[in-house]
Order: structure tokens, then sequence, then C-alpha cells
């Protein structure tokens, strides 16, 4: 299982580089709309972008669990052919997937354009995740910690609302456009959410193992955010669509449970003041505890800006913006990856602390630059979506779309140069962890290395 | 008797919120649609289905929901000044990122048919939607 877990995560790297590049090509036909139009036009070049990262992001928190189970939690493995059949069935899938992209044979919705066959192999991958997981934590752990319940719930979840994303294929859903698109929306809204349980759950385990404090894993509060972040998952999507005419209480419901994020805010903000009055722990000189802190920042800024667009009447400005965007890649890029590179640091020095510590100063570069990147490219998306703003409401009836296309190109080219920017970063830190961490365990000393560098931070 | 009674209250309110939630896909499966809508007709959901083809989404959005790249396409049959012939020229001849597409007429019929019951259905953006002072945003389908 630790084998597998770590060529999940092997392959995580591989497409964190690779669609971080798809996006800046990308972002090049934003500024220079015939760059590459011929052979792969935007709109092939955005699922390309899209499901790679999105790919990132699952195939690393997978293969960071497999890992833990075995390695960290000492569980021991059951029923080995499914972990292995799992993986092998995503990497088919993933050629699958890139085939179908670069023929043209897509034919799926936002997010899941690939052919919609290919759902069938990657719900059978989930199922056996959820198989292999169930049936090693099950009998081995009687009280679980949060940890263990986020990934469940992340694992069936996903399952559910990946289903529930193709229930187009139905003409009860597909005939009758309003709840075909209420159905699409709350699927990608509940889908985000499952796979948060699994990126949040690996920070929790993170911060338990950085902490060795007890109630960061089985506390009282910290089961409370659970529960508050399942409710969200479940009823909160429909923030997203305040302005597709649906019933009128599903919209309402989803402004009440979104506004319950306040409560996340308010935690956050205590954390800090009861940190300031700590005097400093031997966790912070662990190299994945600023990935932690930085995640920590950008979940205080994210859900922040979360609140403000889920109250409607801000949100009447913002939806259909780039101010959206802005949102979407604050928490996959400064939430979610932050919180991957702690775990696959916190792997890495666990399996070759040595080598890590030769190359510190190199990651500690990465990550300033992922963070400075960061922010430019959120502010650049902000400026975009303002003006876009602006267009709408008080401009949109005489002025064409294509001339606020030409005055919002700084925006675009600052968005550009910033998106190169994090390229680089991401590929550093993704690089240097590869290199000097994951691979080395896979391939040359697995063992060997584990027991050398256990605990030396 | 502590950790028991832990666990078996965390299970409790997993079994709780898995009650609520089916019971609320039961309803939305059934009820989020309005009262006065009308299913899509043969040829609009032909249309449907080359918008997905293509990926028209990468760029384009309906209720504001899609890619950034090109304008809001909800009410662009309905709009002064463009319409269904609008949506055929640039179908024909593609523009800056958007490539030109090799459609038959039949085709872009369909694209322009599924576009037009999607007029139907509502605004966006919505000019005269209520605010309230709750935050709330009140907005009316095209049929209210």
């Amino acid at each position: 299982m630790k084998k597998y877990g770590l060529l999940f995560i092997s392959l995580s790297l591989g497409a964190l580089i690779l669609g971080a590049f798809f996006g800046v090509l990308a972002a090049v036909q934003y500024v220079f709309p015939d760059f590459l139009k011929e052979v792969i036009a935007f709109n092939k070049m955005r699922p390309f972008h899209v499901s790679t990262v999105l790919a990132w992001i699952i195939l690393s928190s997978t293969g960071g669990i497999y890992f833990y189970l075995q390695e960290e939690l000492k569980l021991k493995p059951s029923a080995s052919w499914t972990y292995k059949t799992h993986f092998w069935i995503f990497v088919i899938c993933a050629i699958a997937i890139y085939v179908s992209y670069f023929t043209g044979q897509m034919g799926g919705r936002e997010y899941l354009e690939f052919f919609p066959l290919i759902t069938i192999p990657v719900l059978a991958g989930w199922a056996l995740f959820g198989i292999s997981y169930f049936k090693t934590t099950f009998k081995q752990v009687t009280n679980w910690p949060v940890y263990l319940w986020m990934w469940g719930t992340g694992i069936v979840f996903m399952i559910y609302h990946l289903t529930e994303a193709h229930l187009w294929l139905f003409p009860y859903f597909r005939e009758y456009f309003i709840r075909d698109f209420s159905i699409q929306w709350k699927s990608y809204g509940s889908f985000v959410g499952s796979w948060n349980m699994l990126v949040y759950g690996t920070l929790i385990f993170v911060m338990h193992r950085l902490s060795h404090d007890e109630t960061v894993a089985r506390g009282k509060k910290t089961f409370f955010f659970y529960f508050l972040g399942l409710t969200n998952l479940m009823l909160g999507w429909a923030h997203h669509t305040y302005f597709v005419p649906m019933a009128t209480w599903v919209r309402f419901l989803a402004y009440l449970v979104s506004m319950t994020e306040w409560l996340v805010l308010l935690n956050i903000i205590h954390g800090w003041s009861k940190n300031f009055k700590k005097k400093e722990k031997s966790s912070i000189h662990h190299p994945a505890y600023s990935f932690v802190m930085a995640a920590d920042y950008w979940i205080f800024i994210n859900v922040f800006i979360a609140l403000l667009i889920s109250i409607p009447f801000i949100n009447y400005y913002t939806h259909g913006t780039r101010i959206t965007v802005m949102h979407s890649m604050g928490t996959t890029i400064g939430i979610n990856t932050n919180i991957l590179f702690a775990s696959l640091i916190y792997i890495s020095v666990y399996l070759n602390g040595d080598r890590i510590q030769k190359v510190i100063k190199q990651l500690r570069i990465g990550f300033w630059l992922m963070q400075s990147f960061l922010l430019l490219f959120l502010i650049s998306l902000l400026w975009s979506g303002i003006k876009r703003s602006i267009w709408m409401y008080s401009q949109g009836e005489y002025l064409p779309f294509s001339v606020l296309h030409e005055e919002i190109k700084p925006a675009l080219i600052s968005f550009l140069i910033s998106g190169f920017g994090l390229f680089i970063a991401l590929a550093l830190i993704a690089w240097l962890l590869f290199r000097n961490g994951i691979y080395l365990a896979v391939y040359k000393q697995a063992g060997e290395a584990s027991n050398r560098s256990k605990n030396r931070w | 008797m502590q950790t028991f009674n832990n666990i078996t209250g965390n299970r409790l309110v997993i079994a709780i919120l898995v009650c609520i939630f089916i019971i609320y896909n039961i309803i939305i499966y059934k009820g989020t649609q309005p009262l006065t809508a009308e299913k899509l007709s043969d040829d609009a959901l032909a249309g449907q289905l080359l918008y997905q083809k293509n990926n028209c989404t990468a760029c384009h959005q309906l209720y504001g929901l899609g890619g950034y790249l090109g304008p809001d396409l909800t009410n662009i049959i309905s709009t002064k000044g463009k319409g269904p012939e609008y949506v055929k020229a640039f179908l024909n001849s593609g523009i800056k990122s958007m490539p030109r597409f090799h459609f038959s007429e039949k085709q872009k019929d369909a694209i322009v048919a599924y576009l037009r019951e999607v007029d139907k259905t509502g605004h966006f953006p919505d000019y005269n939607a209520r605010m309230h002072p709750t935050g709330w945003v009140e907005i009316k389908t095209k049929s209210e």
C-alpha cells in the first residue's frame, strides 16, 4: 500500500507540472488569441489544464492517504488487489481522457468534458479506493479521529457526486433545462466539498503529527467543524446558482448554510490570537510548517471572500466575472496546493530527511515565489473581474464584448506573467520533492531511507 | 464510557445528516423545475449535445456559469441587435480565440433552438432583480 501511495504521489507531481504548463498555454491564448488555435484551440486547452490540475489534487490526496494508513498509522493493508487495480485504472483513465481531449471526442460537461463512458472506470477506481480504505480502517481502528471520518466521507461523496454529475444522461433530467442545469451545478459544488474533505483531512493529519496535540484530531471543536463542513457540502451548493430561476427555498437555504462559515472565520482568528500568546513549539522548525501556515492565511482570505460573494446582494455583481475565478484559484492553489505540499514534505522528510535538509533553501525560494506570484495572480483576476462587472451592469448594452476584452488586456498580461511565475515555483517545489524524497523511496532506497530518517524534525 | 458516547454521538450526527441529505435530494430531483417550464424540444436537445461536444462552455456562460473568454449566451437570442443570425454568423466565421466550426445548416439550427429555449427560462444579468435589506436578491422567471 505504501509503494502504491508513493506511485500515486509521483503521478500527482507530474500532473501538477503538466497541468500548470497547460495553464500557462491557456493564459497565452487569452492574450494572443491565435496562439496554437489550429492545433489546440482554447475549448480543448482549458479541459487539458483543468482536468490535469484536478488530477494533482485528487492523486496526491489519495497517495497521501494510502501512505499514512500503512506507514504512519501502522494499519495492516487489506485486499492488495484493490489499491493496485485502483492505481492502474486511474493511469488508463488518464490516458483515455487525454486521447478524448486531443481528438475532440468530448461530449461531457464543464470540468468533466471527456467522453462520458470514461466515467464508468473512474467510478470503479473510486469504489476500489473505498473498499480498500474501509476494509483497512473498519476493523483496526475503533475510535476514529476526525481525519479518518473526513477521508471516508470524501471518498463516499466523491462517488455519489461524480455519479450525480452524469444524471444528465437520463432524459428525465436532460429534458428540463433548469432542473438539469441546477443538478449539474449542485454536483459540482458538492464535488469540490468532497475533495476538500480529502485535502482538509490531510491537513488535520499533518497538523496532528506536527503538534502531537490529541485535540487537533479528536477534540469536540474539531468534530463540530467537520459536521459544519459536511452540512455545507450537502446543502450549500446553491450559492453558485442564485440567479438560476429554480425553487427559491433551495437558494435561500444555501444562503443561510453558507453564512455559517463565519464561524470558521472566527475560529481562525481565535486560533491566531491563541498562538500569539503561546511560546514557539518545536514543530515550527519542520519544513512542512511554513506550508501549513501559508494554507492557514489563504484559508482566512478565501473564506472571507467566499462569505462576501455568498451574500446574494454582492454575488449579483460578482457572479459571471473573474472574481469567482479568483476565489476558486485562491482555494485550489492557496489552500489545497499548500496543504498538499505540506503533506508531501512531511512524507519526504519521513522518507529521506537528510536529502530534504540539503535542499531546504531551494524549497524556501519555491515557497516564497509561489506565495508572491499567487498574490499577483489573484489581484490580476480581481482587476479583470471588476472591469467585467462594470461592463455587465453599466456598459454591456452599448459596448461590444470585444471592446471589453481589449480594455482588460493589461490585467490579462499581468495574469499571464504571474501564471508563468506560479508555474516555475510549483514545478521547482514538485521537482525537489520528487527528486529528493519520493523518487528515492519508490525506486532506490525504500525501507532503508525510511528507517534512517524517521522523526528527524 | 466517554469514548463510547463520542463514537455513538458522531455516528448519530452523521446518520441524521445523511437522512436530511436523502430527503433533500429527492425533493431537488423532483422539484427544482418551475411549474411553468416546458420540455426542451428534440432540436434543442440536439443543440445541447453539440454545445457539449464542442465544449462551448470553455469560453461561454449560461446564467453566468462557464468560461470567461467569451460573452454570456443566456439571452443572446432575445437581445436587441443580436439573435439567431448573429449566432450563426459567429459559428460560420469564428472570431479571435473562437475556432471556425464546420457545422451543417441543420446543426446550426439545433444550436440556435437550444439557445432560444434557454433564453425563455429567465434573465441573466437580471436588471430588474429586487434587493432586500437582508442581502437577499429576488429574481423573476420570464413567465412571471
